[in-house]
Parts: structure tokens; C-alpha cells; sequence
């Protein structure tokens, strides 16, 4: 029905010759925006609604003095429907070891929260279809739960500033929501997403469908090619400054993976955008040491470019 | 009753502080508003998605920028 409506705006309103190189591009540019701004919507309201039932001040009292593995995979998995915004970052690390959750199952949570995000996993659905955003979902948790594993194991509890000093939490309870309050809620972040989103959308589908239309494939292939072995390393040091903008992010890399960059490097590439961000390994500086930050990203960074390799040998 | 806007000085932070203030002029209210920004003192309301709005120490809302007249409405059951 999309494809019906797209063709109808590139050839009957705009009245574009069908099968030349400016209807194709027209063509994509309609039909690729409507898909994802629909997505997105959709996907976004029902993944708030399932977040209002989690805040992470449930979510800390489902995992404190959890046994260390099945603790690592549940906050792994409650990771996804929880956004990550870089100002809650120390609150949500204090809290997590305030309540007595292990330290390596707090940086599962860390390294899920943001890696899965629901705009990442909108734009991965809209454009590469549903196994290759499933794919994500499910490497995003296997790199959060060994991370965390692993630093659990590196008993590092020496590098996080103890903040431990208040300890009459919270008297009087916090406020439980209605169910028009979580619909309300669901709508305004809605709303809040797709403003910041929507011109990294456009944009970015915008220059997908001109290269879709006019750059000729070998020209991608030779620059971007993706088959060198220093690609995906690449891809991952690229992809770190650009966290908050995956939305304009994926659209390019999807026709860069259409005309010959490897799947494997744009899983990698798309991980390295929202997991591993600069800002936030700024902002945890206030409460751990810079040793711990660069234990953490260097652990996920090489999760990162492990999966990248192990995904272009398997999507051939 | 005295108000207080938990947050670290993010956007959404002013933005509660705004609509909290804006909220008291259209209630003719005249109450204090305090802006917290001590780590600690945040983390002792037992809130770790931010900001948050407390009134008399009581939490009101976290983790959200409810609109004006959510906040009047807040206000009002809890006067």
C-alpha cells in the first residue's frame, strides 16, 4: 500500500517519467520516509508504555543481590526497553550500587541501554527488514552480558568513587502512574523523539535515495568496498562521535550495504554509533576512575569489532 | 509548601522548572521552588530517572517533564 501511495505522489501528482534515474530516487525518498516515520511512531509509543511499568527504580530492586550470571542477562534484557539519556547516567550508576547490584551486572545494563535503542532498532527494521534488526537485538544483548561478565570478574569495585554517604532513601515512596498518565507519558516521548529525529530522517534518506539513484555501485565498492580487513575497526572509530544520530546514520549506511559495504561492518558501525559514546564516558568520569571507562569501552569496542567480523563471515 | 526540582541541569530539567513556575502563577501560588543539583542529596529521594519534582519532600514525578496542568494537578491533590 506504501509502494501504491509512493508511486502515485513520483508519477501522478509530480508527473515524473517512470524509469528514469530522478522518479527512482523520488520514488525511495517517499516510500523510505513514510515506512520509518510510521515505525517509529508505533514502535517508540508501545516500547514507552512497557517502560512505565520499569523505571530503573524498579528495575534496581529487580537486580540488586541477583546471582552474578542470571543477573548479567537480566539487565541486559531490561536494558532494552530502558533509554539511555547521558544526563541520568550517575544517578542510574549510583543507584545500581547504592541497591547492591553487582558492579559487572550494572555495566550490562550500561552497555545495553544505549546499544539497543528503539530508534536504532526502528531505522535497522524499516530499511534492512526485521533479521537484521533481530540480529542486533541479539548480539546488542550477547556483548552486554559478556562485558559485564567480564568486569565483574576483573573485581575493579576499587575504581568507582564511593558517594555512599546518604542512606535515608526515599520515605515516602514514589508515585505509581495511572494508565492515562503511562499513555500521556508514551505520547509526549513520542512526540520528543521524532522532533529530534525527524530531520537526521529526512536527510539522511534524502542523500540514501540520491545515491540510490545516481552513485553507480563500483564507485561505493571502491572507496567503501567493506572488504578490507581494517574495515570494521574503522567503521567502530567512525561510529563513536556520532552517538544521538543514528537516525540519520542508518539511511546512508543502508544503501552503502545495498551497493557493497558488508553487513558484518554496518552491524559494527551501527553498534559503535549508540553504544559507545563520548559523552557519556565524560559525564561517568564523576563517578569512577578513567581506568574503569577505559576497561569498559575497550571491552565493548572489541565486542563490537568481534561481532563485525563474525557477522561478515556469516551474512556473505 | 516547598518545591523541589531534582536534576543535574539538563534541558528537561529547566523546562520542569519552568512549567512548575508557570503552574504556581496560573494556581496564585507563591511557594518556594528550590533547584536541586547535589548528586547525593538527589539519590536520597531514592529517584534515579531525572528530573524530578518533590513537594515536601514527597515525590511528585520522575523521570518525566509533565505539562502545566499536570503539575497543577499534582500540586492541588497534594496541598
Amino acid at each position: 500500500m506504501l509502494n501504491l501511495f509512493a508511486d502515485w505522489v513520483t508519477y501522478g501528482l509530480l508527473s515524473l517519467a517512470p524509469k528514469t534515474l530522478l522518479a527512482g530516487a523520488v520514488d525511495f525518498f517517499i516510500y523510505d520516509t513514510i515506512k520509518i516515520f510510521l515505525l517509529l511512531v508505533a514502535i517508540i509509543f508501545i516500547v514507552s508504555v512497557v517502560r512505565s511499568f520499569l523505571p530503573p527504580e524498579k528495575i534496581k530492586n529487580i537486580l540488586s543481590h541477583k546471582n552474578k550470571f542470571v543477573g548479567n542477562i537480566l539487565a541486559s534484557l531490561l536494558g532494552i526497553v530502558t533509554p539511555f539519556c547521558t544526563c541520568s547516567a550517575i544517578p542510574l550508576f549510583l543507584g545500581f550500587v547504592e541497591a547492591g547490584v553487582p558492579l559487572g551486572v550494572t555495566f550490562s545494563f550500561l552497555v545495553a541501554s544505549p546499544m539497543i535503542n528503539e530508534v536504532a532498532v526502528v531505522m535497522l527494521l524499516g530499511l534492512f527488514g526485521w533479521k537484521v534488526a533481530v540480529i542486533y537485538i541479539f548480539s546488542g544483548l550477547i556483548i552486554a552480558i559478556i562485558s559485564g561478565v567480564v568486569i565483574g570478574k576483573l573485581k575493579v569495585e576499587n575504581l568507582v568513587y564511593d558517594f555512599s554517604k546518604n542512606k535515608n532513601i526515599n520515605q515516602l515512596g514514589l508515585p505509581s502512574l495511572s494508565w492515562k498518565q503511562r499513555f500521556v507519558y508514551a505520547g509526549n516521548y513520542t512526540l520528543d523523539i521524532v522532533k529530534k529525529v525527524w530531520l537526521f530522517v529526512l536527510i539522511g534518506v534524502g542523500v540514501g535515495a540520491w545515491i540510490h539513484g545516481y552513485v553507480p555501485a563500483d564507485l561505493i565498492a571502491q572507496y567503501a568496498g567493506g572488504n578490507h580487513w581494517y574495515s570494521v575497526p574503522l567503521a567502530v572509530l567512525i561510529g563513536i562521535p556520532l552517538y544521538s544520530n543514528a537516525a540519520g546514520v542508518i539511511p546512508l549506511v543502508s544503501v552503502l550495504t545495498e551497493k557493497g559495504v558488508s553487513m558484518g561492518t554496518t552491524l559494527a558501525f551501527m553498534m559503535a554509533v549508540t553504544g559507545l559514546s563520548l559523552p557519556e564516558f565524560l559525564i561517568l568520569r564523576k563517578v569512577m576512575k578513567t581506568k574503569l571507562i577505559i576497561i569498559f569501552a575497550s571491552i565493548v569496542g572489541v565486542g563490537i569489532i568481534f561481532t563485525g567480523y563474525l557477522f561478515n563471515l556469516i551474512l556473505k | 509548601m516547598i518545591i523541589k526540582i531534582l536534576g543535574t541541569g539538563c534541558p528537561s530539567c529547566k523546562k520542569l522548572e519552568a512549567n512548575t513556575r508557570e503552574a504556581l502563577k496560573q494556581l496564585d501560588q507563591d511557594d518556594e521552588v528550590v533547584k536541586i543539583t547535589d548528586i547525593s542529596e538527589i539519590m536520597s529521594y531514592g529517584v534515579m530517572s531525572l528530573p524530578a519534582l518533590v513537594a515536601d519532600e514527597k515525590v511528585l514525578s520522575y523521570g518525566a517533564v509533565p505539562a502545566v496542568e499536570a503539575i497543577k494537578d499534582m500540586i492541588n491533590k497534594n496541598a
